[in-house]
């Protein structure tokens, strides 16, 4: 269906070609998977699909893309419309118009279809990706994961024969995410349409995949196989696999159903073996608090307890009989009564924020009620829910931005809303969802120089955490040049430049690949063991698997699940990590506890 | 009051009378709106009645109450109501400090005289302030003030997408590109909030020109990387795409519209010159045509076709009509009872509601019974995640 020959593209003003020696042919009907690095040429390699590549963005395109055997090079992208459907990152930059079913009949009007047929396949489409109740709505106002369903609804209707997805999940909660996956594995099964799509979130997508085609590097030729043969050789993958390599399982398990089907000998190896209490975090009994390493020189928080905060929550955890009983003993624990007596260890630390009974309304909607939530030194915790559920809210009320409408927030002492930005700045720190907006300087430099002054700290502080967290980057580079995980790193030094004994990320993950994550990730647990407090609002089960002490889940505004991340997300058939899942029930999260827990017990 | 079940044939009457929740098969053209809207505020102008005015306000205003949708454009209407009381203001400001041509003779206050040069003859600064004047100028203002929440209305009522739509198809191209910069302001609007927030998160001030500096530029980028995005959306979704047309009809085309458009120009300048008045309106009348058939013929290279034009039914007719009726009988007692219409100000007298006119302007009130009723804020459930995020 689509011929790649010898395709190379290469952009105006740099050395080497973006994409070289494409030599590929993907057949009609399949879900093809395009994984790699960051940076490797993904999305261009989708663009040639479409023709975006190079008759929108510019750049040489040498060799030939057929699509249909039209070939790209003849056919502009207005050409390739009734044949190829195209959705890029973010949805909203997508639409065109403003309600669903104007955005579902706009491209049939383009075709020029008559009217007739363009009513026959809005109503189909509606129904294919369950829009119905949401056909006179205008786009604004619909969540994340139903606009992403919109972008795709929108380009189905002209009936193309080829899909063409650029991370469609990557903003998603699970539950949405599922809800794209569902429908374009409909479409691959129902209607014969070829699938090809790029996504970091390998953990979601590549069990669906009939054929996944790996980017090794930039400008290296591509590699396609059968997805269990290509994940044993990729930079890149997701958990399970990565669980079925460690276990030596044969053929290697890409879906967690699989992967339980042989787990059971190595739930038996792991019987005896239980995993670390703060998973993830290097455990806190190993830290003396005084000793705390402090590299970026934050205040070593308040004496001995602060570090070991965590575990006694989590042990005071294990003595309680039910989960709803447990949920609600440490409501009230943190509303201030602490009359239980395991609880007690929890405020020995002094709290770097306490929020209580905190609520938000933004016009008529309640953002936030009745929100409390304590975090102590060196605590991480993670903030879950879907799309919409408040996360944001709650790290904008904690960093000052939004103003509480009911209960208090402190941080440090102070309400974060009502202080001057600049005293802020010394207690807290919030990185958003686009780190860009953060940057306003031509050069990494200026950004640094410019922190240093915001923040009142010496100079070359900033520089000096740039040097640490991003190495090899020049002082000249402009920020807008450097890759998503990179321009992330830079932010957070920006914001470490103040030295924030509390920590906010808002979706960190989002548009990372497995590499730059697990740099993050060694960051991010360095700064805890510093005793920093962070609180990071997410949707990557693994992530806070991987880092949290602590998780808390939101729902429309209100918190429904607070505890330790073993109990609080292994339970959860939404929040739960893939290690959880083919595990279950003994308590792994990640992949990285079951190698320690095998090399131990060896 | 009888208790008596009514009877079969008025039942049906009511239940056909009855409006029904608006979806988008019997959504009213956004050009019916617009006849209503137009013919409220050609009655509007007919008359400097204040108490025929407000009368006129309260229908527009009611219909408004009555069936506006929880969109966004029709939060307009307040944003139009504050502007004509704006526009009320200044007209009485200036008729203070500038005075008037109205004779009168209660004095309400004296301003102090600015003394001007000869050359400025007839213009006054300060002076006398007669009640007759400021009267005069209150009615003037709620004329204006009217006009301008009849816009209003309508803009509040019908979606401005909507309405381009219905443009010919040799422009709807433009059209197009007209919506997508339309929805470019509220967005750098997003975008300024969001930068702003940013920037407490560096710890500066949000405030001041330089705040205001630093943000301009990443904005703009901001801006124009989604435009950029859009287009190739549009681009990839066949925006622009066109039909094969013969060369002969491709050339018919230009020329039409290419001497159609010089015509108007040299018709134009016919009519506002002084020779040329015998000329001007029959050669702008004959250009006009003429580019319309260029417009028409160029229709065809376009290969769109429209998905669910709004129809016409009875209820818009209904609607444009109500309209019209309120502008035809004001214009009808404009010409049998001018002295109604426009209350004397000199000498002042206290202003008398006229009964038929009143009416008439009554009539306007129709849509608000028969213009399909607009759901009920089912959308309010499910709140705008994307924009609360931006804003976060």
């Amino acid at each position: 269906m689509i011929r790649f020959e010898r395709v190379s593209v290469r952009y105006e003003g740099t050395e080497r070609p973006t994409l070289s020696g494409v030599d590929l042919t993907v057949p009609e009907g399949e879900l093809v998977l395009l994984v790699g690095p960051s940076g490797v040429g993904k999305s261009t390699l989708l663009g040639t699909v479409s023709g975006l590549v190079p008759h929108f963005t510019g750049g040489l395109l040498s060799g030939r893309v057929t699509v249909d055997s039209r070939d790209t090079r003849t056919h502009k992208p207005r050409e390739l419309a009734d044949l190829v459907g195209t959705v890029g990152q973010d949805p909203l930059a997508h639409f065109v118009t403003d309600t669903v079913e104007d955005e579902l009949a706009y491209g049939m009007e383009s075709l020029g279809l008559a009217p007739d047929v363009m009513r026959r396949r809005v109503e189909e489409t509606l129904d294919l990706l369950g829009l119905a109740e949401l056909r006179d709505r205008p786009i604004a106002t619909l969540s994340g994961g139903q606009q992403q369903r919109v972008a795709i609804g929108s380009v189905l209707t002209p009936h193309p024969k080829v899909l063409v997805l650029d991370e469609p999940t990557s903003a998603l909660d699970p539950a949405a995410a599922e809800e794209v996956l569902a429908v374009l594995q409909r479409l691959v099964h129902d209607l014969g349409t070829t699938v090809l799509m790029a996504e970091h979130r390998l953990e979601r997508v590549v069990q669906y995949a009939d054929q996944v085609v790996l980017l090794p590097a930039p400008g290296a030729a591509p590699v396609m196989g059968p997805p269990a043969g290509i994940m044993k050789v990729s930079p890149v993958r997701p958990p399970v696999v990565e669980l079925g390599l460690l276990a030596g399982w044969d053929p290697l398990p890409l879906s967690v159903r699989d992967a339980r089907r042989g787990a059971g000998g190595l739930r038996e190896r792991l019987a005896d073996a239980s995993p670390p209490e703060a998973p993830g975090a290097p455990p806190a009994s190993e830290q003396p608090g005084a000793a705390v390493p402090v590299r970026t020189g934050v205040a070593p928080a308040s004496g001995p307890g602060s570090a070991a905060a965590p575990v006694p929550v989590a042990a005071a955890e294990r003595s309680r009989p039910g989960r709803l009983a447990r949920l609600l003993g440490q409501g009230r624990d943190r509303t201030g009564s602490p009359g239980t007596s395991g609880a007690s260890a929890t405020p020995a630390a002094d709290p770097v924020t306490r929020v209580d009974g905190l609520g938000v309304r933004r016009g008529r909607v309640e953002a936030l009620r009745r929100v409390t939530l304590t975090v102590a030194p060196g605590e991480t915790v993670a903030l879950m829910g879907r799309n919409g559920a408040g996360k944001s809210t709650l790290l904008g009320a904690l960093v000052g931005m939004i103003e509480p409408t009911a209960g208090t927030v402190r941080v440090g002492g102070l309400a974060p809303a009502r202080t001057d930005p600049r005293a802020m700045v010394r207690r807290v720190g919030l990185v958003p969802q686009e780190p860009r907006d953060l940057l306003y300087a031509d050069t990494v430099a200026a950004e640094c120089a410019a922190a240093d002054r915001d923040a009142g700290a010496a100079e070359g502080t900033c520089r000096a955490l740039v040097s640490e967290l991003l190495p090899g980057v020049g002082d000249d580079t402009h920020p807008r040049d450097l890759s998503e995980g990179q321009r992330l790193a830079l932010a957070l030094a920006l914001v470490l430049t103040g030295r924030p004994p509390l920590l906010l990320l808002d979706e960190p993950t989002r548009g990372l690949d497995y590499a730059a994550k697990a740099r993050l990730v060694g960051v991010l647990r360095g700064l805890a063991a510093e005793g920093h407090a962070i609180v990071l609002a997410t949707h990557d089960v693994e992530l806070a698997a991987e880092l949290a002490h602590r998780v808390v889940i939101l729902a429309d505004g209100e918190v429904v699940a607070d505890g330790p991340t073993g109990r609080v997300v292994v339970s959860s058939p939404a929040f739960a990590p893939q290690t959880a899942k083919i595990l279950a029930p003994q308590e792994w999260l990640t992949v990285s506890q079951v190698r320690g827990a095998l090399e131990a017990g060896a | 009051m009888t208790a008596s079940p009514a009877s079969a044939p008025a039942r049906l009457l009511r239940r056909a009378l009855r409006a029904p929740e608006a979806d988008r098969a019997n959504a009213l053209p956004a050009g019916a709106w617009w006849l209503w809207a137009l013919g409220l505020a050609t009655a509007a102008s007919r008359t400097t009645n204040p108490l025929l005015l407000g009368l006129l306000v309260g229908v527009a205003g009611y219909v408004v109450a009555a069936r506006r949708t929880d969109a966004p454009w029709a939060r307009s209407y307040g944003a139009f109501v504050k502007l004509g009381l704006f526009v009320v203001a200044l007209r009485l400001v200036f008729s203070v400090l500038l005075g008037s041509s109205i004779p009168g003779s209660h004095t309400v206050l004296t301003l102090p005289e600015l003394p001007l040069p000869d050359w400025a003859q007839g213009v006054r600064i300060g002076g006398r302030v007669t009640a007759e004047q400021l009267v005069f100028s209150l009615y003037e203002g709620m004329k204006l003030a009217t006009l301008l929440i009849c816009v209003g209305a309508a803009n509040a009522l019908a979606n401005p997408a909507r309405l381009l739509k219905s443009l010919p198809g040799a422009l709807y191209e433009a059209g197009v590109a007209v919506v997508v910069a339309m929805t470019f302001a509220p967005n750098m609007v997003a975008d300024v909030v969001r930068l702003r927030t940013a920037r407490r998160l560096r710890g500066r001030p949000t405030g001041g020109v330089r705040a205001v500096a630093q943000i301009g530029l990443p904005v703009l980028e901001g801006a124009l990387e989604r435009s950029v995005a859009v287009a190739a959306s549009m681009d990839a979704r066949g925006y622009g795409r066109t039909a094969q047309v013969p060369a002969a009809v491709r050339h018919t085309t230009n020329v039409l519209t290419l001497g159609g458009l010089l015509g108007v120009c040299a018709g134009t300048y016919g009519l506002l010159a002084a020779q040329g008045a015998v000329y001007g309106l029959p050669l702008l009348l004959a250009s006009l045509v003429t580019a319309m058939a260029g417009l028409r013929l160029g229709g065809r290279r376009s290969v769109r076709t429209r998905y669910r034009p709004d129809r016409w039914g009875v209820r818009a007719w209904l609607v444009a009509c109500s309209g019209a009726a309120v502008a035809a009988a004001m214009i009808w007692a404009g010409a049998v009872d001018p002295e109604a219409l426009r209350p004397g100000v000199v000498p002042l007298t206290a202003p008398v509601l006229p009964l038929w006119p009143a009416a008439a302007a009554l009539i306007g009130l129709l849509p608000a019974l028969v213009a399909p009723v607009p759901p009920s804020n089912r959308a309010v459930a499910d709140r705008p995640v994307r924009r609360g995020k931006e804003q976060a």
